[in-house]
């Protein structure tokens, strides 16, 4: 009973907060709805046993990707106004859109009901290990079978990172080099070398 | 407690439920109250270090410091600017304050005492306290002033950097427990050397993970050393400096709650939880909440002497410790600790 | 069917969520509606104007922010994708074993090249 009522709460909350991410007049507010939105699919994750992703929801997309488009919305001034005035222009595309995504939706469920598809069949034997949890059946999965898989994540997330990297790079100002610290050259600097004790004749200065 | 309940003639489920929600008030309540002594201690520690009194009027000795603090702020008057957003204004606060309780339903306080015991507890915490960026975030936002957000960016920016470090050594003690169950990890930790003595902390190869989680959690709660975003000289009061009455005080429960969540798990994952420090039979006769308390105590004491002593850091050096020498070091502690483990436990 | 066992382990992460924001909520909300009854409420104008050293605030702080900031938000996602791998990875080693081990060390090769390229680059500087 109280899963059910449980399923029914997240359910309802994700699709409100889902509606309420593009009714939203302010992209921060968007931003937000968008968040509660994953908590609520991490929620749904939980009630269907799979809790590791539940986590990685809450973790990944809820504390780094959502942070990341918060950064963007809030510190890029922009005009919401300007922004608004494109509705008209773009309406028809976004309806095409639209439809086109119905239409898939429609034909996919369609499909589906007539048998024509076989949804979830394992590409290879993915039993859970039997008394473990979780987490440690995804582990073994992916790091026993789907080794050459996650190899090409990580290719992809290097060149995700590389990308960015290249994306976001200024060109080195002239005195970069001046502003920055050099800890160790800091701390390796001794008194002797630092300070010299002289007894200058009157008169004569100080060679520096 | 269900069995109490049901003893005196409840309905199981209802029994169940009303045990669920006395532990839960059992934890936030005390919560709150060692929050309020905590900073009390905070500001004593801090003053004899200066050789202050600080707070002595207030009760025997200043105790009650807290408390007339907590009563005054909450008769005050809540001033929402004109400028701010107003809802998320509000909202804010609660976050803050509800992700700071919230943490605290995986910590184990003894063999059998934790509120929810699920098997990905430790994942839990971490993404929990990743939400911690939101509250600072949108007070500085919805504040609509130049300083809460300078501050907000700062504190997100600085609270993400140290959360990467965090991940990996993480996964240092996980591991070694070879589980995400934070009891499943107090136990592994039980004899962890010579079989005396309890705790990972005092593992050659996981010491130096034990240092760079202490720091990391200085960052991450924004403790000095790495007050920044409440770096006074340049920023006011950091993100909430529009805050005034309870919103404000929220602001202030929810970061002790926070370094006290990183003090207990400095003890559960590296100091044996709630574990006695040796592994000896008499000193089980002391109740595992105990010791727990004891060891919480005692790193926020270790907080608070770094805050009373050391300056704090600039912003460009506090990026570079976090980006340049935990990351890595994190990193290849994971390689170093797996490398062993394969090679002594999974590797035959 | 899910395992009841398991989901009664997360029913009090729910009830906590719930009395954990019912608690915050109240302690905003009442000192609100206290501050009307005793009579502290007197808002004014340069008491709701934000703060400003004293000044009236001479430009909006919404401005434009420094790209390393959105540098920063993106090293951290990939890096926080790694430690998503890198958990389920550290709790079945034993079903996995030297390959498991290897594929990882391979993995984490291919990103500490990244990283590499990243402090080669500067932008892991902070100016």
């Amino acid at each position: 009973m109280i899963q059910a009522f449980a399923f029914y709460l997240f359910a309802a909350l994700v699709l409100a907060s889902g509606a309420f991410t593009i009714l939203a007049r302010n992209p921060v507010h968007s931003v937000l709805w968008l968040i509660l939105a994953f908590f609520n699919a991490a929620g749904l994750m939980v009630i269907v046993g799979a809790e590791f992703i539940a986590m990685l929801l809450v973790i990944v997309y809820v504390g780094a990707v959502a942070v990341l488009f918060l950064f963007v919305v809030m510190m890029l001034d922009i005009d919401f106004a300007e922004l608004r005035s494109g509705l008209v222009r773009y309406f028809p595309l976004g309806l095409a859109i639209a439809v086109v995504l119905a239409a898939e939706l429609v034909l996919g469920v369609g499909a589906y009901r007539a048998g024509a598809l076989e949804l979830g069949t394992p590409a290879a034997e993915t039993a859970p290990l039997v008394g473990e949890a979780n987490i440690v059946s995804i582990g073994a999965l992916l790091y026993g079978r789907y080794l050459f898989l996650f190899e090409s994540a990580g290719i992809i997330l290097l060149v995700a990172m590389i990308g960015a990297i290249v994306l976001t790079q200024r060109e080195a100002r002239a005195d970069a080099g001046r502003s920055q610290q050099n800890i160790s050259r800091q701390v390796s600097r001794r008194p002797e070398e630092a300070t010299v004790n002289t007894r200058p004749e009157v008169g004569q200065g100080v060679q520096l | 407690m269900t069995e109490t309940f049901v003893y005196w003639g409840m309905d199981p489920d209802w029994a169940w439920f009303l045990a669920t929600v006395a532990g839960i008030l059992l934890i936030a309540l005390p919560l709150m109250l060692a929050v309020a002594m905590v900073i009390y201690v905070d500001r004593k520690v801090w003053a004899a270090m200066a050789l202050r009194r600080g707070p002595n009027v207030v009760g025997p000795f200043g105790l009650l410091q807290s408390f007339a603090d907590g009563l005054k702020v909450f008769l005050q008057e809540t001033i929402i600017p004109t400028a701010a957003n107003k809802g998320l204004f509000l909202i804010a606060p609660i976050i803050t304050f509800t992700v700071a309780l919230m943490a605290w339903a995986v910590i184990p306080f003894n063999s059998g005492a934790v509120l929810a015991n699920i098997n990905v507890g430790l994942l839990y915490i971490f993404a929990i306290s990743s939400l911690g960026v939101y509250g600072v975030v949108i007070s500085g936002w919805a504040s609509n002033s130049k300083y809460p957000f300078f501050s907000a960016m700062r504190a997100s920016a600085q609270m993400i950097s140290y959360e990467v470090s965090i991940g990996f050594i993480i996964v240092c003690v996980v591991l070694w427990a070879n589980s995400f169950n934070l009891n499943a990890i107090v136990w592994a930790q039980k004899g962890h050397i010579f079989g005396l003595i309890n705790g990972f902390a005092f593992n050659p190869l996981l010491f130096p993970v034990w240092v760079l989680f202490l720091i990391s959690s200085l960052a991450e709660t924004q403790r000095a050393p790495f007050d920044l975003t409440e770096a006074e000289s340049e920023l006011v009061a950091g993100y909430q400096t529009e805050y005034s009455s309870m919103s404000f005080a929220l602001f202030w429960l929810g970061e002790y709650a926070n370094v006290l969540l990183m003090c207990a798990l400095n003890a559960t994952l590296f100091f044996g939880g709630w574990l006695p420090p040796l592994d000896i039979g008499f000193l089980y006769l002391v109740p595992g909440w105990i010791w727990l308390f004891a060891k919480i105590f005692f790193f926020f004491l270790v907080f608070s002497w770094i805050k009373a002593t050391v300056p704090r850091f600039r912003y460009d050096q506090l990026m570079r410790l976090g980006w340049k020498i935990f990351l890595p070091m994190s990193l290849i502690f994971v390689v170093i600790v797996s490398g062993f483990l394969m090679f002594t436990r999974y590797g035959a | 069917m899910v395992a009841t066992e398991y989901l009664l382990g997360y029913l009090p992460i729910l009830i906590f969520l719930g009395v954990a924001l019912a608690l915050s909520a109240l302690f905003v909300f009442l000192p609100i509606g206290v501050s009307r009854i005793t009579g502290s409420h007197r808002p004014d104008t340069a008491k709701l104007s934000e703060y400003e050293s004293g000044f009236p605030a001479f430009e909006s702080p919404r401005s434009q922010f420094d790209v390393r900031f959105y540098l920063v938000a993106i090293l951290f996602i990939i890096f926080d994708l790694e430690a998503a791998f890198l958990f389920p990875w550290a709790v079945s080693l034993e079903f996995t074993g030297w390959p498991g081990w290897i594929t990882m060390m391979v993995f984490l090769a291919e990103l500490a090249i990244g990283f590499a390229y990243a402090w080669k680059k500067g932008a892991l500087e902070w100016e």
